[in-house]
């Protein structure tokens, strides 16, 4: 009995050591699998990073380059007015962008989840035309729309609601319309794939309860959808902050956001370390938003991005 | 469930809007007139001008060989990546139980997590950042400015895409299939070629297909770290969108749409034969 029992372990032990060594060649191949995602992320992501954060740290060389001496001067000068204020109007067109885009991309994405099955894919195929095609193409689309005497003073006018040229181009409202249109695709397809995962019975027994439209609505949807809006706040809301090129080809160079000072300071002031500083600030700001997306929704990926 | 008609006419009055500017663009680049606010006419002139064009084709052929090569090398990484990361969770899911009592711990998985995160943040960080970034380590390493920068840089956001679908797909994978074959006495080398890869081909195909649209539309971070040799077709487009427009960037504009709009038409056309073999 005692033998038996003994043997039974010393069995169970031997089999466990085999396990752990197969589980140990496992992962020894698995490695293998991991070693090109670990050195290239390293290499050319973490690190080049990290190496942004320590060159906001260090000053400008005579010419160009930099000087390898500690200084807190390139954060200093953020905190100079111009630089808060330009901050400060790259945020609000931020927020004001992404606010339309909410506003019309949620019910968007929420009527197109409700659609039948062909219709889901004919509306599908229609926003994804233009996301393929090429971004700037689409805002030169909006050149030739406002452009003084362009086709939208001339509809205008046509009508009879403008009596002159309401010159858009090169205007701020120009900006938002260009930022709201390059970015309302991830809020659509955001709020899409997240009222489409939902369970809409569950709409249906709220209502049988006696809950009215709005309230099914409230409790049910939108609680249910939330991941998907927000992950369209998140997706949108960062690269508003940094497309410059809507704001240089909409808006002349009129509205100043933080990507064009950054791409100011690399191309013409040659200042690297200011505009590591300012990426940096970017950066964690970036994370600050991400951080709160995932403790607000308890998740670790972003809705629709895939 | 009663059908409204509201949702329908919001929605399509928000798509047709989104078509207008496309429209215009296509419109314009039949106008004779070098300036885009007057219609004085048909005419081809500008489709033979972009024709004749040699540096908008070097340009063209610049952004393909970038985004074919980026893929190329984000879809090897993101895809043995995935499967990696995937493994070690279960693996550690798994061996948590057995391998505890002989005191081994299943490491690595924080170790993951942090690189899984750090890999992703390309497409989560603004692209300005990435550009100033890879702007700066180039120099540093002294890396001469031209294709081999541009593959780099683009190959670190094309890896998030593959990586995050084939990483979904592998999440709702039927496990048994594999254990079956295992069972069965494949080897691991088959079992992957016969086993997983079909089944994740779809995913590594979208995510292929997303970063190619991502890498060939990219202007942000082309701009800090391509030389001055070598120009990308968003690249050139922007500068002359900057300088002065001309109706050959219509003809061009309309010629990537009708690309575009053959290639979506295509792939859906293809996607439903397969769809159909497959359930047959």
């Amino acid at each position: 009995m005692m033998d038996e029992a003994c043997e039974n372990k010393a069995k169970c032990k031997e089999e466990k050591v085999k396990c752990c060594m197969r589980s140990r060649a496992k992962s020894r191949s698995n490695w293998m699998l991991l070693a090109p995602i670990y050195v290239f992320t390293i290499l050319f992501v973490g690190l080049p990073i990290l190496y942004m954060f320590l060159l906001s740290f260090l000053s400008r060389a005579k010419v160009w380059g930099v000087d390898f001496t500690f200084t807190l001067d390139n954060y200093k000068r953020i905190l100079e007015p111009m630089y808060i204020d330009m901050l400060r109007e790259s945020f609000q067109l931020a927020v004001l962008s992404t606010s339309i885009i909410t506003l019309l991309g949620y019910p968007y994405g929420y009527f197109m989840a409700r659609m039948n099955a062909v219709w889901k894919k004919r509306m599908m195929l229609l926003i994804m035309i233009p996301f393929w095609t090429s971004s700037l193409i689409r805002l030169y689309g909006w050149i030739i729309m406002f452009r003084s005497n362009g086709v939208l003073d001339k509809v205008l006018m046509g009508i009879g609601l403008t009596q002159k040229p309401l010159k858009l181009l090169y205007t701020y409202p120009a900006v938002v319309v260009g930022m709201v249109y390059a970015l309302l695709p991830f809020m659509i397809l955001s709020v899409y794939s997240s009222a489409e995962k939902m369970d809409w019975t569950l709409v249906e027994a709220s209502r049988d309860l006696g809950a009215s439209a709005f309230k099914a609505f409230w409790t049910v949807t939108f609680k249910l959808t939330l991941p998907g809006l927000l992950s369209g706040v998140v997706l949108t809301f960062i690269p508003s902050m940094g497309l410059f090129f809507i704001a240089d080809i909409l808006g002349g160079n009129k509205i100043v956001l933080v990507g064009s000072v950054i791409q100011e300071q690399l191309t013409k002031g040659r200042n690297l370390p200011f505009a590591a500083a300012l990426s940096a600030v970017l950066m964690v700001l970036t994370s600050l938003m991400i951080r709160l997306y995932r403790k607000v929704t308890r998740t670790t990926e972003l809705e629709g991005l895939v | 469930m009663k059908t409204r008609k509201w949702p329908f006419i919001y929605v399509g009055v928000i798509t047709v809007i989104t078509y207008i500017p496309i429209i215009m663009t296509v419109i314009y680049s039949f106008n004779v007139s070098k300036l885009t606010s007057v219609w004085e006419g048909f005419s081809l002139k500008w489709y033979e001008e972009l024709f004749r064009d040699r540096d908008l084709k070097e340009a063209l052929m610049n952004s393909l060989i970038l985004a074919a090569l980026s893929c190329s090398c984000a879809v090897l990484i993101g895809t043995t990546g995935a499967l990696g990361m995937y493994r070690a969770k279960r693996q550690s899911v798994a061996g948590g139980r057995t391998a505890g009592t002989l005191g081994v711990k299943a490491g690595g998985g924080r170790l993951n997590d942090v690189i899984a995160y750090v890999a992703m943040l390309p497409i989560m960080i603004p692209e300005i950042i990435l550009g100033m970034v890879f702007l700066s380590i180039f120099s540093l390493m002294g890396l001469p400015f031209g294709m081999v920068t541009l593959v780099i840089a683009h190959t670190t956001f094309c890896v998030p895409y593959v990586y995050s679908m084939v990483k979904a797909r592998l999440v709702g994978l039927d496990k048994s299939l594999e254990e079956a074959a295992l069972d069965l006495g494949a080897s691991p080398v088959r079992v992957f070629f016969d086993i997983t890869l079909p089944q994740i081909m779809p995913a590594i195909l979208s995510g292929v297909m997303l970063a190619f649209a991502m890498s060939f539309d990219d202007v942000v971070i082309s701009i800090f770290v391509t030389g001055p040799k070598v120009n990308t077709l968003p690249v050139k487009i922007y500068t002359k969108l900057k300088t002065g427009v001309t109706p050959e960037i219509n003809a061009l504009a309309t010629v990537m749409l009708s690309i575009t709009v053959t290639l979506i038409l295509a792939s859906s056309v293809v996607g439903k034969i397969r769809v159909r073999n497959v359930y047959k």
